[in-house]
């Protein structure tokens, strides 16, 4: 066992009452959050293939976010020694995560913050509910935040009669539809002007009735609402891109400026950050701030980038509070070969060049955590079995690799989980899956010559099914009829390639 | 030197032209090439439909068979990207020391034939003829797996009479991706559905590639649609020369998958 899972193990063993040594580090528990969607990857794929509004509206925006960051990168002659230097810090990092949440614990509190550790979502929401009751309100603003979306924070708040109010402009899109975020970085990317016009008047009680689907009024309205929110609000809630261990400086990258009205308005902020979200010193952030705004939006610089460091007594929020969230991260950590998927700084720009999340869009991983990496990183974190379509949704083109700036091999990944999907499997039931057995039987086959070409000559049978235009049309059987429902086969030849080497080469066959 | 053909199941199977071809082209150029009956599978679809360890018989044949070769030559960038990088991490997962030097030393010595004839032959113009108007697919894992370049392209440009026109959004995936074209059958239609717009908004009569796996599904696909454009192999189109032209299909009997057109030659 390496380095950093020994490392982790212990940590978690720290904090747990169980005497094991061996105890793998727990995955995020059912029942709460955001990781788990109702359907397979297939299944919940085909009903948002069908969606032409989707498809047109992912289709145009990851056109456009693909040629920005293709140029802005291309402006960089270091581009590649920027991504080796992302990767090794986060590669450092992870190694020596309990150091590093250590030092910044204690620089937090250093600064007069508080410090929280939670386990799992369970933990993290009840944690922010017992600090939102105490300060005895009902309505908090959020910055937009993958981790407080990925431990369901909203739901949780709502059950205990809080209100979480999200203040970017995309997520409040959502909140106010209902709906759940589909990218990453442009939650809303699958509503158009239209349908938000229409949110808005339902749900707005301050919207005006004249509102217009012009992307200037819509914005308009929203920010009026925003803003006598941001005028009462006593509580934030906030993730973080980054928590700095040396400083305990913890850093939110934004485009709106509704993220900074949040962090420095009310009086008590609350952020919620993943324990892989670490760098060690202020310094590691020329790397990273150069690397997420190009492979995020396409932009040179990013347009609000928050820092703050504790409790600065007369300026911002007089109360500070840091919860460190695990639910699986620990678990992740734990897997060699799996490990990397903790690197990802979320800039998405392994979504926008992956062309199944660019038909199928991101509610079809179930996951908020979608595309390439959410199909690295939802398996990891709730448990390979909990969401085993996902490491298949990929054609494993590796696009998703070349763009990421941290280097994280997603398709070596996605090739890692299947196997632990299969051998999760066939661990926890008698009988194999009938695809492990055609396999097995195709390897069997294929590990000896004479085997093998009385196979493929058998292959020949079918040429009887393509008689007629010298090609297979549709066959309904199983597996046959996913192939053959939208493409023909060809029509097995009549001679073998060996077959033919040896009638005209000679020797064996 | 002692150079193999690895024909893959694939083509072994179901294309035999392909092979054929890349026989016959590599004999034109004076290379005398191989053909180890003993070979099988790279262990490719094993690997990445999540059965690791059955696929480690497979990776231990290929490296024996081709261990006596100074190169291995193979009509498909899959394979040999399979070759090149995933054999070596089976050998190390569940394989001897002895066999991840042996995988080692295979993968070094095999080939894309786009590599080989370019990088190891250090030939562009093969004397080919092929009077068609031709678009180019550079298949993910030629592209991404072994950075072939853009090799292919110099090989076609240099092919008399062929007239190659560029393939809009050619570095998105067709959507094959082997068992993912099964898996997630729908998905890797809308993706099919995308580059057969493509190929034929370029007026191609022919969409060619490195992999007869992902010429098989934009093949199929453009077959179901009676869209009268083809798929055919590159080593297809390098085979054909003025003497002997590739002749598409035989009589009315015209193939339309990549099965394929047959180099009567």
């Amino acid at each position: 066992m390496s380095d950093a899972s020994e490392r982790s193990l212990s940590l978690s063993k720290g904090r747990s009452s169980t005497s094991s040594d061996r105890m793998l580090p727990p995955t995020s528990p059912r029942g709460v959050g955001n990781l788990r969607g109702e359907d397979r990857f297939p299944v919940a794929a085909r009903r948002t293939l069908a969606d032409t509004q989707l498809r047109r509206n992912l289709g145009k925006a990851t056109t456009t976010i693909r040629a920005k960051r293709a140029q802005v990168v291309a402006e960089l002659p270091d581009w590649e020694q920027l991504r080796e230097a992302g990767r090794q810090l986060k590669v450092h990092t992870m190694a020596h995560l309990p150091d590093y949440l250590a030092q910044l614990e204690s620089a937090v509190i250093a600064r007069g913050g508080v410090v929280h550790w939670a386990r799992d979502a369970n933990e993290a929401n009840a944690i922010v509910i017992d600090l939102v009751r105490a300060k005895g309100v009902d309505e908090v603003v959020k910055v937009k935040s993958m981790a407080t979306q990925e431990i369901g924070l909203n739901e949780a708040l709502e059950q205990e009669g809080i209100a979480a109010l999200e203040t970017d402009l995309a997520e409040l899109i959502v909140q106010l539809g209902h709906d759940k975020p589909s990218h990453i970085l442009v939650p809303a990317i699958h509503r158009n002007r239209a349908e938000i016009r229409e949110i808005f008047l339902r749900e707005m009680a301050d919207a005006d009735p004249a509102l217009t689907d012009e992307p200037v009024a819509l914005a308009g309205a929203a920010r009026q609402h925003l803003r006598r929110k941001f005028l009462s609000a006593k509580v934030a809630i906030s993730g973080a891109n980054f928590g700095i261990a040396e400083t305990g400086t913890l850093g939110v990258v934004e485009s709106e400026g509704n993220g900074r009205m949040c962090l420095t308005m009310p009086d008590t902020l609350i952020t919620i950050m993943g324990i892989e979200k670490l760098v060690p010193r202020w310094q590691d952030l020329e790397v990273f701030l150069q690397l997420l705004p190009r492979s995020s939006t396409g932009e040179r610089m990013n347009p609000y980038t928050s820092m703050w460091t504790g409790v600065t007594p007369g300026d911002g929020p007089q109360e500070f509070h840091l919860i460190l969230l695990d639910n699986g991260r620990t678990a992740v950590l734990a897997d060699a070969e799996g490990r990397d998927a903790l690197n990802c700084i979320r800039c998405s720009a392994c979504l926008n060049v992956c062309p199944v999340y660019e038909r199928t869009g991101g509610h079809a991983y179930g996951s908020v955590y979608p595309g390439p990496i959410g199909a690295i990183l939802s398996p990891q974190l709730t448990g390979i079995e909990d969401n085993a379509s996902l490491p298949y949704a990929s054609s494993l083109c590796g696009a998703c690799y070349d763009v990421c700036p941290v280097k994280i091999n997603i398709p070596e990944i996605l090739v890692h989980l299947r196997a632990k999907h299969t051998e999760t499997y066939a661990a926890e039931h008698r009988v194999p899956s009938a695809e492990a057995s055609a396999l097995a039987a195709a390897a069997w086959v294929m590990s000896d010559r004479k085997r093998w070409t009385y196979a493929l000559r058998s292959g020949r049978l079918g040429r009887i099914l393509g008689r007629k235009r010298d090609a297979i049309g549709e066959v309904p059987l199983p597996l046959v009829k996913q192939w053959t429902d939208a493409r023909d086969f060809a029509r097995p030849p009549k001679q073998t390639f060996r077959d033919w080497w040896a009638a005209e080469h000679g020797g064996d066959r | 030197m002692r150079t193999a053909l690895f024909i893959t199941c694939l083509a072994d199977a179901l294309f035999p032209e392909v092979g054929k071809a890349t026989v016959q082209l590599l004999e034109r150029l004076g290379e005398e090439v191989e053909f180890p009956a003993e070979q099988t599978c790279c262990g490719q679809m094993h690997v990445n439909t999540g059965y690791q360890k059955q696929a480690l018989p497979l990776v231990e044949r290929f490296a024996e068979v081709f261990s006596p070769y100074d190169a291995i030559v193979a009509p498909s960038g899959s394979c040999v990207g399979s070759v090149r990088h995933q054999h070596v991490v089976i050998a190390e997962r569940f394989g001897s020391p002895t066999l991840v030097q042996q995988v080692k030393a295979v993968a070094a010595n095999t080939y894309e034939l786009s590599e080989y004839l370019v990088d190891v032959l250090g030939v562009t113009d093969v004397g080919a003829y092929f009077p068609h108007r031709v678009t180019y697919h550079p298949t993910c894992h030629s592209m991404r797996m072994l950075r072939v370049g853009d090799k292919p392209i110099k090989l076609l440009q240099a092919v008399e009479a062929l007239e190659l026109v560029e393939l809009p959004a050619a570095d998105q995936c067709c959507g094959f991706g082997g068992t993912f074209a099964i898996k997630n059958a729908d998905t890797s239609t809308a993706m099919l559905a995308d580059k057969m717009r493509n190929v034929l908004d370029t007026g191609a009569e022919m969409c060619t590639a490195g992999d007869s796996s992902c010429l098989m599904h934009i093949g199929g696909g453009l077959s179901r649609l009676r869209a009268g454009a083809k798929t055919v192999h590159l080593a297809q189109i390098l085979a054909a020369t003025r003497e002997q032209p590739m002749v598409l299909g035989r009589g009315e009997r015209q193939a339309e998958v990549h099965a394929g057109p047959e180099a009567v030659l």
